[in-house]
């Protein structure tokens, strides 16, 4: 009933291949970016945009990335924190060495290079596979952060290592970094970016080259045989989820934290893209989204939930028990759906579609 | 051009002047590798019997160890703690297995190795919620004097964690060849189907394994504690075990040792004599770039099992 | 199950939203002060002694004195496990606690301070980095709202070699010397490079490095190499884990412990206590004293365990890291006193807190009425001086307790205000932030 597709026709192939046939859908999600657009900003506190929503925006773009590679096609990548602060870096040093650069340039650039270390360390995903891959990419991982640490001319020579967003306009006095951004710019400039770049996702894994991913990800060597290449399928994939990774690495330096040392894109950070991706929903843009709100926002929560609830607790005791809560939900969930949240997502959908009727 | 005479020429030249010191360090990264195998076994039987990677393996450590420690702390003498610690990872063995490995049976490795992450966060959490957050000096009376022998400095206390994981080594060479339980364990690393149809119940050899993983972990924990205090960095040796993993195969203890001895080795020399070339501190990042290198030329690692993908 | 999936994904939801609002009813003659500390996590043997010595003073100074000024102090603790996104979630979570807000910030974390100095000065809250952070924000000239009292890591570095140069007999002593300086790989650990470096083309002596990659859990690689060269005094920045590590690493070959000075963040108990008879003789700097022997100790054990309060056991009472906790929570309320002295005695607000630092003038007299006489030094802060040109010492563990083997040490103030400014002046270039002019400010 909610969900009735009856009197929606498609006349041509273009409504056809819409990314949301069914009309409804297209509704929510128009409702859902104009709440983000226009509700969020006008209701939403410092904190709850700066400390929620920009994190939150930032992880989901640097999970769809790594989702990109290893959802899709089926790279398992630990580099991400690696790749996210070649972003970061190359943005700083592209935008303190040409500060007239508007700051979305800056960011494609940075994406760019990051693109290109990532097929640099993508090569040896044509000889290696699976677990293994994994393991190797850590020397990626491992080896870029101490490159950051270790050659002061990409922290232009400071002597704690530490990069710090120089002020920058999107355009006219708009600032979204440094210190007089508006909390809202800095939003909605984030918020700009990564629908954008979730939009060109979700048309990419729709097309050949998503198509091709998949080959890959299922079988491939029989894909091999199709006609699929493999190298240049394996080495687009880390190109492009490098690409993400960077602008998600970069925005973090600059619009999130505005001052980064190389150890914040530590191993730590892989990994925590990683479990989103897998919570989330390997192979799903929706997934990525999901999954960076379960990792970013249920710690807050659980952190918060005693004092709200009413009840004071030592702080360490808190903690202690929110990892704990933390991990029996993940196996949990896991237990429940283990294809992740977008799965539940997906089926939500099915039984929507058909509700009251049971078929 | 400094830069190549510092990587080709002046590492080889402080050797040869120096054929001692290369001798220790050598001894030294072998003593080394030979902790970091200790912890890698414990992945390895794992991966081995129920192909799962064990993501939780270095808070296994930290929470064996911190039980160990905990007890002792509480008054028990050292053999007691080491039997109750050995129970209780048995215990957790059996949680594990009930709620976490049954449930998820069949599922893809991705999905299994996620749980397991669930599963350091929670023993993460419950291990400094029952033991605190501070450190815990361990001192069981290893010895830990440094000895010189023919002018090359070698420490007792690697000397004796070298002995320590090799008897652990034999012990479980023995158990998996000549009992009938190893002989079980070996069917289901083999084939799980197979070894079901031949009547080999699964889930008491889960059990096993990870109890088994577990006792490994214990060992490694009080190595490992005695050596840094018990704390929760100890949970970081995990990352020092990877490329040991990769390089030897997932699938091999003979593998985790050798992998061990050929990062310890390599990282240590790297370390010293091209580390100043770089500006130090490439330990980390160089024991996985020659895991890479070795995996470039055997995909599953030295002893690993070789995958035959069929189309 | 459907139902279930459905109920939980709804319960989620409506945690969610209605989980993430804060409101909390605060009486209003409270001074709020927010505290981000590191109780569980890899640091949290140095962060759990550092969180209960500050909250003792605070229980104690409202127990004894209800409070500064009458005005009560309250605190809520914030767990950030030394994680810099958790630590900018606290900051933004309880700056505007409390009647006036957060009177000041204490981030206990390099990495913290610097995600939290441009916001703090944006919402004009002072952040206290207390021998840690920025050591170029002492030009106070560029970094109104930060404050790095008592001494920084540089001027350790200088109090170090100058310790070294007295204990060889003479700054001259040092030509031809070998120093070196292990250090974990992170921005914290290369803070001194620079200065010692400075210092070596001063003295004459030839300064080498000695790398650990964080966390530093294996060190053997570093120690041969020791072993090997032999430098004549060794400085160490380490942190958490590679402390104890290091220390175990030179007692394994064999180094004399006590030519091996760590700093002020690698000479504590956790840092000591693993390594057991090994650490006898290690050094550390400080700028505080060791030990219950105070009065201002006393009294905390007197009003606050005394009556069954205390966040620690009675023998950790005096810990390193401990007292560091309480002269942190004494330089603090100085502050908010100080302020009070202009302001009024009221709940004031962060940028009154500022004030009050900035006018900051704890002197030995002051020092004495606080009972923290040998406990902490005097210093004197001002607009462009951030510092307060606080004094370094040296101490060293017998096993038991740490014990003073130097007297005050002053580092080198003019080189380091140099240093200090010229640093300041590249990051204000760079940010596009005009330098406050000191003549002009009150």
């Amino acid at each position: 009933m909610l969900y009735r597709e009856v009197g929606q026709f498609k006349t041509s192939y273009a409504a056809d291949q819409a990314i949301f046939p069914i009309s409804q859908e297209r509704w929510l999600v128009i409702a859902a970016l104009a709440a983000a657009y226009l509700v969020i900003p006008a209701i939403g506190s410092e904190y709850w945009l700066l400390t929620i929503m920009v994190p939150f925006l930032v992880y989901a773009l640097a999970a769809l990335g790594l989702n990109l590679l290893t959802g899709y096609a089926g790279q398992v990548s630990l580099g991400t924190g690696g790749f996210m602060a070649v972003g970061a870096f190359a943005t700083y040093k592209l935008t303190t060495a040409f500060p007239e650069f508007n700051i979305v340039f800056a960011l494609l650039l940075a994406g760019i290079i990051t693109a290109l270390v990532g097929v640099l360390f993508g090569f040896p995903s044509l000889r290696i596979k699976g677990f293994y891959l994994a393991v190797a990419t850590l020397a990626s991982q491992f080896f870029l952060i101490w490159l950051f640490n270790k050659f002061p001319w990409f922290y232009n020579y400071s002597a704690s290592g530490v990069i710090s967003a120089p002020p920058r306009a999107v355009f006219g006095r708009v600032y979204v970094t440094g210190a007089e951004a508006d909390p809202r710019a800095k939003y909605l400039f984030v918020l700009t970016m990564v629908v954008l770049l979730a939009l060109v996702a979700k048309g990419l894994v729709r097309g050949r080259v998503g198509r091709a991913w998949m080959a890959i990800r299922d079988m491939d060597v029989a894909a091999e045989i199709i006609g699929i290449r493999p190298l240049r399928t394996k080495l687009l994939a880390f190109a492009l989820s490098s690409f993400y990774c960077g602008i998600a690495g970069a925005m973090w330096a600059f619009i999130y934290t505005s001052a980064v040392e190389a150890s914040a894109f530590e191993i730590d950070r892989s990994f925590q893209i990683l479990f989103m991706i897998i919570i989330g929903g390997l192979g799903s843009i929706l997934g990525s989204f999901l999954g960076a709100a379960f990792i970013v926002l249920l710690p807050i929560f659980l952190d918060n939930a005693p004092r709200l609830a009413g009840f004071e607790m030592p702080v360490n005791l808190v903690s202690n028990l929110q990892t704990m809560i933390f991990g029996a939900l993940i196996i949990f969930f896991l237990i429940a759906e283990p294809n992740g949240l977008a799965r539940l997502g997906a089926i939500g959908k099915e039984k929507l579609r058909l509700w009251p009727f049971p078929h | 051009m400094d830069v190549l005479t510092a990587v080709l020429v002046t590492p080889f030249a402080n050797m040869w002047s120096n054929p001692e010191f290369v001798l220790e360090v050598i001894i030294g990264g072998l003593l080394s590798g030979v902790m970091y195998s200790l912890v890698a076994l414990g992945f390895v039987l794992i991966y081995k019997a129920s192909g799962v990677f064990n993501f939780a393996q270095g808070t296994m450590v930290l929470f064996a160890a911190l039980t160990f420690v905990g007890l002792i702390e509480h008054g028990l003498p050292i053999w007691g703690a080491f039997v109750i610690a050995i129970v209780v990872m048995v215990l957790l063995a059996v949680a594990i297995e009930r709620l976490v490995l049954r449930p998820l049976v069949n599922q893809e490795q991705i999905i299994l190795f996620m749980a397991t992450i669930g599963l350091a966060f929670f023993l993460e959490g419950f291990g400094q919620l029952v033991w605190g957050g501070d450190v815990h000096p361990l001192d069981i009376g290893i010895p830990k004097a440094p000895l010189i022998i023919g002018g090359v400095l070698v420490n007792e206390f690697d000397l004796v964690a070298a002995a320590v994981a090799g008897s652990l080594v034999a012990i479980l060479a023995v158990f998996f060849q000549h009992t009938a339980v190893g002989r079980a364990l070996r069917a289901v690393a083999d084939d799980h189907q197979a070894a079901q149809s031949v009547g080999i119940p699964l889930r008491s050899i889960w059990v096993i394994v990870w109890s088994v993983a577990g006792v490994v972990g214990l060992v490694a924990g009080i190595m490992w504690g005695s050596r840094l205090g018990v704390q929760f960095s100890i949970s970081l040796v995990a990352l020092k075990a990877l490329p040991v993993l990769i390089l030897g195969g997932f699938t091999s203890v003979p593998g985790a040792i050798v992998g061990g001895l050929i990062i310890g080795v390599g990282e240590k020399l790297a370390e010293v004599f091209w580390g100043p070339a770089f500006g130090g501190a490439i330990e980390d990042w160089f024991a996985y770039a020659l895991a890479l290198v070795f995996l470039l030329f055997r995909p599953h690692g030295l002893f690993g099992e070789r995958i035959i993908e069929r189309v | 199950m459907r139902l279930s999936k459905t109920s939980l994904a709804v319960a989620v939801v409506v945690a969610a939203v209605f989980g993430l609002s804060t409101s909390t009813v605060f009486a209003q003659n409270e001074q709020f002060i927010p505290r981000l500390v590191y109780r569980t996590g890899p640091y949290a043997p140095n962060g759990i002694p550092f969180a209960d010595g500050y909250a003792d003073y605070l229980d104690m100074i409202d127990a004894r004195d209800s409070g500064i000024g009458g005005v009560k102090i309250t605190y809520e603790e914030c767990e950030t496990s030394y994680n810099n996104d958790k630590g900018v979630e606290c900051y933004e979570r309880l700056k505007n606690k409390g009647p006036t807000g957060a009177s000041l910030v204490d981030p206990l974390s390099t990495g913290i301070t610097y995600a939290l100095i441009e916001r703090a000065t944006a919402d004009k809250i002072p952040v206290i980095s207390m021998g840690y952070g920025r050591a170029d924000a002492s030009y106070g000239a560029v970094f109104p709202y930060v404050f790095t009292l008592p001494a920084t890591y540089w001027a350790q570095a200088d109090a170090m070699v100058q310790y070294v140069g007295e204990q060889m007999g003479g700054m001259d002593k040092l030509k031809g010397k070998k120093l070196g300086l292990v250090y974990i790989d992170i921005a914290y650990g290369k803070e001194p490079i620079s200065t010692l470096e400075k210092l070596s083309q001063k003295y004459g002596y030839t300064f080498v490095k000695y790398p650990v990659s964080a966390p530093g859990i294996e060190q053997s690689a570093t120690w041969l190499q020791i072993r090997q060269q032999r430098p004549d005094w060794l400085f160490m920045w380490g942190w958490g884990v590679m402390n104890s590590t290091a220390i175990k690493g030179a007692a394994s070959v064999g180094y004399p412990m006590d030519h091996f000075i760590g700093v002020w963040w690698s000479g504590s108990e956790p840092d000591v206590v693993p390594a057991g008879d090994a650490a006898v003789g290690y050094e550390s700097g400080t700028f505080h004293g060791a030990g219950q022997d105070y009065p201002v100790v006393k009294d905390i054990l007197k009003y606050v365990y005394d009556k069954n309060g205390g966040h620690t056991t009675r023998d950790k009472v005096g810990e390193v890291l401990y007292n560091r906790g309480v002269i942190n929570a004494i330089y603090d309320l100085e502050a908010i006193r100080t302020a009070q002295d202009k302001f009024g005695k009221k709940p004031l607000r962060g940028e009154n807190v500022q004030w009050g630092y900035e006018h900051l003038d704890i002197t030995p007299q002051r020092i004495t009425q606080l009972g923290a006489d040998g406990l902490m030094v005097p210093i004197a802060l001002s607009c462009d001086n951030h510092e307060g040109n606080g004094k370094v010492r040296i101490q060293q563990w017998d096993g038991k307790h740490w014990k003073f083997v130097s007297d005050w040490i002053q580092p080198d103030r003019t080189m380091l205000t140099e240093m200090y400014k010229e640093s300041a002046l590249a990051y204000a270039k760079e940010k596009g932030i005009t330098a406050r002019d000191c003549e002009k400010v009150m």
